[in-house]
């Protein structure tokens, strides 16, 4: 029974991993890998941070489903994805994290986005099926993400090294405001920060880099990204400076690792890097736990 | 000398008038407590002192240098800062982001302020502490110590002690009397008449159709002043 299951198993787990390392980091596409795919990592965990500290963990989500359903709009009306996708997705940040006292909010107004756009994707593609593609395939690879990730072209490495350094200029210079404004948005309000420019600001970030993590873990698994290292790094530091520092490290690390076992093993990409976070969480519970709690 | 004149103002929910015709002045080293039953007005009434909604008329004057944004709030907490990871010292240095501008970073001076309030209220030993292991009454002290922060005139307290053991609580009214004496103003809205007419100087009663407001002294002789001690239980204090 188990020399069956051994024998059907897909995993070849006698490689040399450092030989086929080796081998592999001489190609350029495992470089490219190597830079964006840790690059979106360090994004999304910095956002990260400010959006589970604000009750938004599901907003990944949420957004990336919004790309997936405008995603294949433009496809079957042959506009390039990315042209369409991103502008509708920023709209739609902004709205969520518009803030204030509005009917419909938080999580009920973020499912309905999500399932909305997820099923006029779906029905949109089974209407008009892509040439020569398998429905079911395609939408596969755009929910668990697709092997892209690892057939990036030179423009796409410059776009994500671009907007990586947007994100971490814009930490750095609005670090303060955006503790203030995640710790207590009717405080900053009252004496004077511009709030709703601060929220504006992480909306359009928080679609651009989501739009761009769809190709690295697939529309479903973005909220591991957003969610794993935040939740890590709260567990380990007290400070908000380290929560922020730990969350990129944290992020970094997973990605670098989740690309080597995907790229060696030729397992999915996406899921992989999940894993790696998913592992990174649960030995920080450990710790927290060993160390007595959250209250320390 | 007067810092802050309401005349004739009306306050209210889009466009609903909730309490109207408020006239009042607050002065410098003044302890004015807003008070009320719910509902009357007392939180949208606060909110637009700090120009978080506009009046629905009536005039509102900042006067003798105040600028709007130099009011220090303490507000309620909110669900958020439960488990919020952030030290002591960042949440108070947050207090001085409104006087910063653009610059990324807090001057020395901020920080010599931020320690200077933090002494004022005995929290500087916990400034490496996380703010979400503290008790109730140390957040409080924290937030207190952030309002400070963002001004050097006048604060705005929201029911300062709610949720706070008795103890705690006569220790946050002396903090706060404190802080008066060092000749910072005071409002604050609270339930709580019986230490509003111990520590403030002036009252401010809204409730629909009557308002009243003047010294404590003088509360305690006016008809307004009469029935709603009665009815809080407070008569013979």
């Amino acid at each position: 029974m188990l020399e069956q299951l051994l024998s059907n198993m897909r995993l070849d787990l006698s490689v040399d991993f450092f030989a086929m390392l080796q081998q592999y980091l001489k190609m350029d596409f495992t470089i490219n890998a190597l830079i964006v795919g840790p690059l979106v990592a360090l994004c999304a965990a910095l956002l990260g941070v400010t959006l589970v500290l604000k009750r938004y963990s599901m907003i990944g989500d949420g957004l990336s489903h919004v790309t997936f359903g405008t995603m294949t709009v433009a496809t079957t009306l042959s506009l390039a994805p990315m042209y369409v996708s991103l502008p509708v997705t920023t709209l739609v940040a902004i709205w969520l994290l518009r803030g204030g006292k509005q009917k419909l909010k938080g999580d009920s107004a973020i499912a309905i986005l999500s399932v909305s756009f997820l099923s006029l994707g779906y029905v949109v593609m089974n209407i008009f099926p892509p040439k020569g593609g398998n429905v079911s395939g395609d939408v596969c690879s755009i929910l668990f993400g697709s092997t892209s990730i690892i057939t990036l072209s030179r423009s796409d490495v410059h776009l994500c090294v671009a907007l990586a350094i947007v994100v971490i200029l814009v930490y750095l210079l609005f670090y303060k405001k955006i503790f203030a404004v995640t710790f207590d948005e009717e405080f900053a309000r009252a004496t004077g920060t511009k709030v709703s420019v601060y929220n504006l600001l992480l909306a359009v970030i928080t679609a651009v880099v989501i739009v761009l993590a769809v190709r690295l873990v697939g529309a479903l698994l973005i909220t591991a990204l957003v969610v794993f290292p935040a939740q890590c790094a709260m567990r380990l530091f007290k400070s908000f400076r380290a929560v922020i520092i730990g969350a990129a490290v944290i992020s970094v690390c997973c990605a670098v690792v989740g690309l080597l076992v995907a790229i060696v093993y030729s397992t999915p990409v996406g899921c992989t890097i999940v894993a790696a976070d998913l592992v990174a969480f649960l030995v920080c519970v450990l710790i927290d736990l060993a160390k007595g709690g959250r209250k320390k | 000398m007067e810092l802050l004149k309401f005349e004739d103002v009306s306050v209210g929910y889009e466009g609903k008038p909730v309490a109207e015709h408020l006239n009042f002045t607050v002065s410098e080293g003044d302890y004015l407590c807003i008070v009320g039953e719910n509902g009357a007005g007392k939180s949208t009434l606060m909110k637009t002192l700090l120009s978080l909604k506009t009046p629905l008329s009536g005039k509102i004057s900042f006067q003798n240098g105040l600028a709007h944004n130099e009011i220090g709030y303490l507000p309620q907490q909110t669900d958020i800062q439960r488990d919020f990871p952030a030290t002591v010292k960042e949440v108070v240095l947050s207090g001085c982001l409104n006087r910063s501008g653009l610059r990324p970073f807090y001057t020395k001076q901020q920080k010599e302020t931020a320690e200077k309030w933090m002494e004022t209220l005995e929290i500087t030993a916990l400034k490496k502490r996380s703010y979400r292991a503290l008790s109730g009454g140390q957040q409080q002290r924290v937030l207190l110590a952030r309002a400070l922060c963002a001004t050097e005139k006048l604060i705005v307290l929201d029911e300062p002690v709610a949720g706070l053991d008795p103890i705690v609580t006569a220790d946050m009214y002396h903090l706060i009397k404190k802080i008066n004496d060092d000749g910072i103003t005071i409002i604050m809205v609270s339930h709580d008449l019986s230490a509003a007419l111990n520590y403030a100087t002036h009252i401010l009663q809204i409730q629909n159709g009557s308002c009243f407001f003047g010294t404590v002294s003088d509360y305690r002789t006016s008809e307004i002043g009469k029935i709603f001690l009665e009815k809080a239980g407070e008569g013979d204090a």
